[in-house]
């Protein structure tokens, strides 16, 4: 036989073989077959110094294509056959990705402590000291300091958790507000806010706490005006209750301040249209404040002929529940953990 | 304050106002309002003459009546009332007649009688059953029999009205009254005052039937009239509705007076039955345990501290607050002598606190206006004369020692715009006065403002200017931020860590609570008895009795409401005070409490579940210290003196060389669930030195890991263990980690089996196996001789 036509056979035997690979070790015994020692092609090779030059070299390109040929297509076999196994694999861990996740250990603050922060964050940016005064107080700066005389029903004891005649649980931060007054040796600017626990003798139901949280703020300087205070009220509306919220002030009376006002934001719920929140007036009331009664600087050590300021304070737990929606304030104190688990996350950058 | 616009109308005129526009108006002047009440719309509401009245012949509780409706309309109307009877006169709810409860009124036919229409009872038009007399309740309203036919019965009732309820703020006694009230509102509207005029026609001299002697400083003004021969009779029906509309029952016409001047005026009145108390009138303090009987029937035991009004043998009247039994004024009294007065608030507040409170006790306790004490006897006198068919007689019986003068004070413009914060111009601020009627001087910018006596809560320049932004608008104000220096806002150190500490936590899973510092005598006792606890004086409840001394026993109330509500993992923390006392002084310490209990982390298909233990409360605990900074600083010691926790579930915590708190188990005596807590004291936590970060270059070489696993005795510790790895392990032992702790099978009885897991490292070269071998023989000797243990054979 030709030698041509040997080879011609041996290429067809093999593109025979290779289709019927189906694993690994078959394909490595048709590698043995065509490409071992004992092959055909291997035989041939050793033929070949019996040829005289021209016949060599033209059976050696031949023989040397042949198995470069044999070579490639054993090897793009492997990667087939290799892929296919590894596929096989992967399919036998497909899995459900349906099922639950694990669930990532995470806890939350107490939303009156997301309030607190949202509020100090704002007034700290404004320059303002974050300051605490003890809860257990004496009369004297909860009430004497604050021009709340002696027979004022304020101080009654049926409203003012009393220790000894003397000594009480706070009933408002502003007690802070005279021990920081008071300690400025050198009468200087105040800018501060005083977040805290107060309580009043009052009996718990859904709108009435016996405890509840408050942040005040004073600013004494020299030339401080209502105007001041409702610019300063203004950015803190915007930044609880959203950036188009417009207050306005209410006359009032509180002992400590005057003029007094109670500020009222409109209603975030209906944009002041009048809804169920706001009682269909468009307005809610969410906190006190007013002009540092020229008493309380007097007595404070601040001359009111030189110095003005405002004060302001707030129910933490008020804000919370209007900014959330919550009707009860027991549910606040309660911590069933389904309902601390709401406040989760973030809501935008603001 | 319950104020009728009809009323105010008298002096103020609003006839023409959008009466929501007014309370809105008030509303922004500092004075809210709780509510508008509109009188029921009075269309086929008339005045019905009841002809003939017969049985209904189908019922026997029943009556078919014919009523006249003038105008030559008579009706068949089947009323229900046992009081309806011919030729009275009744309101009657014609045919398309909508009534405040909403019953629309149509044709109907009641047990086969046709019936159009309704004769009314006063509850059916809205009036509360409160102020209705006792003998009309129950049944129809009969009306005078001069009550016209065929008119409007809402209107010959005075009921055609507007009510606003204003809640007023503790300083605005002038709003008590109507009058205080048309100045207050003539001020918001631009609009003039104009008072009541009491033409007295006086006859023979009072001064030769009263004696007034005051012995008490305690009543500076005390005045009286004396009116003879008096008709008790009803009131007129504009009294009454008016009454009403404020909320106070109407009686007769006499006792009626007394309320309708106390409303218009401010000015408390009393009425003494003349004959009853005799001549002499003395003023006093009560004398201790003296009694009297009031006007409720109730005998009330005096002190010194009372000031009560009396004849010469007794206390007749407990002054300022209620009349004496006694001398009251009854359907058989003809002569009455009137009392206008003031008294001390303060005395006031003290014996209506003691007592009781009264319209009366609440004006005085909040002062009134002395210049109106006269006007009020007048107007009282007046209106007895012509409602009451009186005789005055002629002067005035009594004292005034308060010489009272319109209160000076000083501003000046440029405070006024400084305060408010607006531009307002002299003449805003002279319009804003006049509105108030305040007198006024001007010298160039400054003013001198002269307050009329009604206004108690005005006395300082500061009240002069709210009075001026409050009236002129404070939507005037245009908000700006302080011009004030520049200076970064600061929290204190304590501060600032407390939030570090509750983000962390947050971060590792557990949510903030929030508890009541008053806490129950029982539940507080819990964990240290030996602390000085705080009371409440005069507690509200033995759940808020005491200043809590710890926390965990709130956190162990949320547990327990959160476990009956079959919330299972609870994993909770709080931070807050607690409170004792320590040489005489009160103290409030910080603390942090955890609880936790249930699955820490969950996936329940995979079975992987962290269930807390005490080594996960370990690691929370251990990872707020290291991120604090107190890495190596603290320690875990077994704990020997806390009854409530597990006893070999617990440990001290131990900061520097301190005790700064506990956790453990709580003991299985108290909760059968395993309940894990934890306290330490934030204020000694922050006693401590706080490590600062130290940057240490990281190994280029690799590290290299050796397991070795030693048997032991039971009772040595995995800390002892660990100390003297470490000792003997050299600065290259940069790790020790507990792989396997065993106990059992084939390991001897009071042994056990300690695998570890160490990584040795050198910074400045490759280390080689040999160096390694060298420091594991060493430490295997070491533990070998330190603590007996071997090395378990594999």
């Amino acid at each position: 036989m030709e030698t041509s036509e040997k080879i011609r056979i041996i290429k067809e035997q093999f593109e025979q073989d290779i289709i019927k690979i189906n694993d690994l070790k078959e394909l490595n015994d048709i590698r043995v077959k065509y490409l071992g020692k004992k092959s055909l092609i291997n035989e041939m090779s050793k033929l070949l110094g019996s040829f005289n030059e021209e016949e060599r070299k033209k059976v050696g390109e031949s023989l040397n294509f042949l198995r470069n040929n044999i070579n490639e297509k054993l090897e793009s076999k492997k990667k087939e056959l290799e892929e296919q196994e590894i596929n096989e694999k992967l399919i036998l861990e497909k899995i459900d990705i349906s099922l639950p996740s694990t669930k990532m250990v995470v806890g939350n603050l107490h939303p009156m402590t997301k309030i607190i922060n949202e509020i100090e964050e704002l007034f700290v940016s404004l320059g303002y000291d974050v300051v605490e005064g003890p809860e257990i107080e004496t009369a004297a700066y909860s009430f004497d300091f604050l021009n709340i005389p002696s027979n004022h029903p304020a101080r009654d004891s049926q409203d003012t958790f009393y220790i000894t005649e003397d000594i009480l649980l706070r009933v408002q931060t502003s007690s802070a507000q005279v021990r920081t007054m008071l300690s400025k040796e050198e009468k200087e600017p105040i800018r501060i806010i005083s977040p805290g626990k107060v309580y009043r003798r009052d009996d718990d139901d859904a709108t009435h706490s016996h405890q509840f949280a408050q942040i005040e703020g004073l600013v004494v300087d020299k030339n401080i005006s209502l105007a001041h205070l409702k610019g300063t009220l203004e950015l803190f509306a915007k930044k609880i209750f959203g950036s188009d919220r417009e207050i306005r002030f209410r006359p009032s009376y509180f002992p400590f301040t005057e003029p007094s006002l109670e500020v009222d934001v409109n209603c975030f719920n209906c944009d002041g249209k009048g809804c169920y929140i706001c009682k269909q007036t468009g307005w809610i009331e969410i906190l006190g404040a007013g002009m540092v009664h020229p008493n309380v600087l007097t007595k404070c050590g601040y001359n009111p002929k030189e110095w003005t300021g405002f004060a302001f304070g707030m129910g933490v737990e008020r804000i919370t529940m209007l900014k959330y929606g919550i009707n009860d304030v027991r549910d606040l104190y309660t911590n069933d953990i389904r309902f601390l688990k709401q406040f989760n996350h973030v809501e935008g950058g603001e | 304050m319950k104020v009728s616009m009809n009323w105010l109308n008298d002096y103020v005129n609003i006839k023409e106002e959008n009466y929501e526009i007014v309370a809105d108006k008030m509303l922004l002047a500092g004075n809210e309002y709780a509510e508008i009440k509109k009188s029921p719309s009075s269309s086929n509401l008339v005045i019905g003459l009841v002809t003939k009245k017969e049985k209904h012949p189908n019922s026997d509780k029943l009556s078919v009546c014919y009523v006249d409706l003038g105008e030559g309309v008579i009706e068949q109307i089947v009323c229900g009332a046992l009081n309806v009877a011919e030729n009275k006169k009744v309101i009657v709810a014609k045919i398309g007649a909508l009534l405040p409860n909403n019953l629309k009124i149509e044709e109907i036919t009641i047990r086969g009688v046709k019936s159009k229409g309704m004769i009314c009872a006063l509850e059916e038009l809205g009036i509360e059953a409160k102020y209705i007399k006792e003998e009309n309740k129950g049944g129809i309203h009969i009306l005078d029999d001069d009550a016209p036919i065929g008119e409007n019965a809402i209107e010959y009732l005075h009921f055609n009205d507007t009510i606003i309820d204003f809640e007023l703020t503790a300083n605005r006694s002038d709003l008590l009254s109507m009058i205080g009230m048309a100045y207050e509102i003539g001020a918001l509207l631009k609009k003039e005052v104009s008072l009541p005029i009491n033409k007295i026609k006086e006859e023979e001299s009072i001064d030769d039937y009263v004696l007034i002697d005051g012995k008490t400083d305690k009543a500076p003004v005390y005045l009286s009239r004396l009116v003879k021969d008096v008709v008790i009779q009803e009131s007129p029906n504009f009294i009454k509705a008016r009454l009403i509309a404020a909320g106070i029952r109407p009686i007769n016409n006499v006792i009626d007076i007394s309320n309708y001047v106390m409303l218009e005026y401010g000015q408390p009145l009393h009425f003494f039955d003349y004959d009853k108390l005799g001549s002499k009138v003395i003023i006093r303090m009560a004398k201790k345990d003296e009694k009297i009987i009031t006007l409720d029937n109730q005998e009330r035991l005096l002190d010194e501290k009372d000031i009560v009004i009396a004849s010469e043998t007794e206390a007749v009247a407990l002054a300022g607050i209620m009349g004496g039994l006694k001398t009251e004024v009854t359907s058989l009294t003809t002569n009455i002598l009137i009392e206008s007065a003031v008294f001390d608030s303060v005395s006031i507040r003290n014996t209506s606190k003691k007592q009781l409170k009264s319209e009366a006790s609440i004006r005085f306790e909040k002062g009134i206006d002395a210049n109106a004490t006269k006007e009020a006897l007048d107007r009282a006198a007046y209106l007895l004369q012509k409602y009451a068919s009186g005789r005055v007689l002629k002067g005035i019986a009594g004292y005034n020692n308060i010489n009272l003068k319109d209160k000076v004070i000083g501003t000046c413009l440029a405070k006024i715009k400084k305060i408010l914060g607006v531009d307002i111009s002299l003449s805003k601020v002279k319009e804003v006065l006049d509105r108030l009627q305040f007198k006024y001087d001007i010298k160039d910018d400054s003013l001198i403002v002269y307050v009329p006596s009604r206004r108690l809560d005005i006395n300082i320049e500061e009240d002069i200017i709210e009075e001026i932004g409050r009236i002129y608008g404070y939507k005037h104000i245009i908000g700006i931020l302080p011009q004030v220096t520049m200076k970064t806002g600061k929290y204190n150190p304590k501060y600032k860590i407390i939030k570090k500490i509750k983000t962390r936590l947050e971060a590792l899973g557990l949510n903030e609570v929030r508890t009541y510092s008053l806490n129950n005598d029982s539940n507080d006792k819990w964990i240290d008895e030996k602390v000085n606890q705080i009371y409440i004086q005069s507690p509200m409840s033995e759940d808020r009795k005491i200043l809590r001394h710890n926390l965990v026993s709130s956190l162990l109330e949320v547990s327990k409401y959160n476990t009956h509500r079959n919330n299972k993992d609870i994993n909770i923390f709080e931070v807050g005070s607690v409170y004792y006392q320590a040489e005489n002084k009160y103290i409030e310490e910080t603390k942090l409490s955890l609880l936790m209990t249930g699955n820490y982390i969950t996936n329940s298909w995979q079975k992987n579940i962290f269930k807390v233990d005490f080594y996960i409360l370990k690691g929370v605990i251990e990872n707020l210290l290291n991120y604090l900074g107190f890495n190596g600083c603290y320690e875990f010691k077994e704990i020997v003196h806390i009854k409530e926790l597990h006893p070999y579930k617990s440990a001290e915590i131990w900061l520097n060389g301190n005790n700064i708190g506990y956790m453990g188990a709580i003991h299985k005596t108290i909760s059968k669930l395993p309940l894990y807590v934890l306290e330490l004291s934030i204020d000694q936590l922050l006693s401590s030195n706080i490590n600062k970060i130290k940057y240490k270059p990281v190994s280029i070489y690799p590290s290299i890991n050796k397991d070795l696993s030693f048997i032991v005795a039971k009772n040595i510790s995995i800390d002892q263990i660990i100390k003297v790895i470490k000792k003997s392990g050299s600065e290259l032992l940069i790790d020790v980690d507990v792989f396997d702790v065993y106990e059992g099978d084939n390991i001897e009885e009071a042994k056990k089996s300690v695998a570890f897991n160490l990584t040795f490292a050198d910074s400045k070269k490759t280390l080689t196996d040999k160096i390694v071998n060298d420091l594991l023989s060493q430490i295997i000797n070491t533990i070998k001789e330190e603590l007996k243990g071997e090395l378990r054979s594999k």
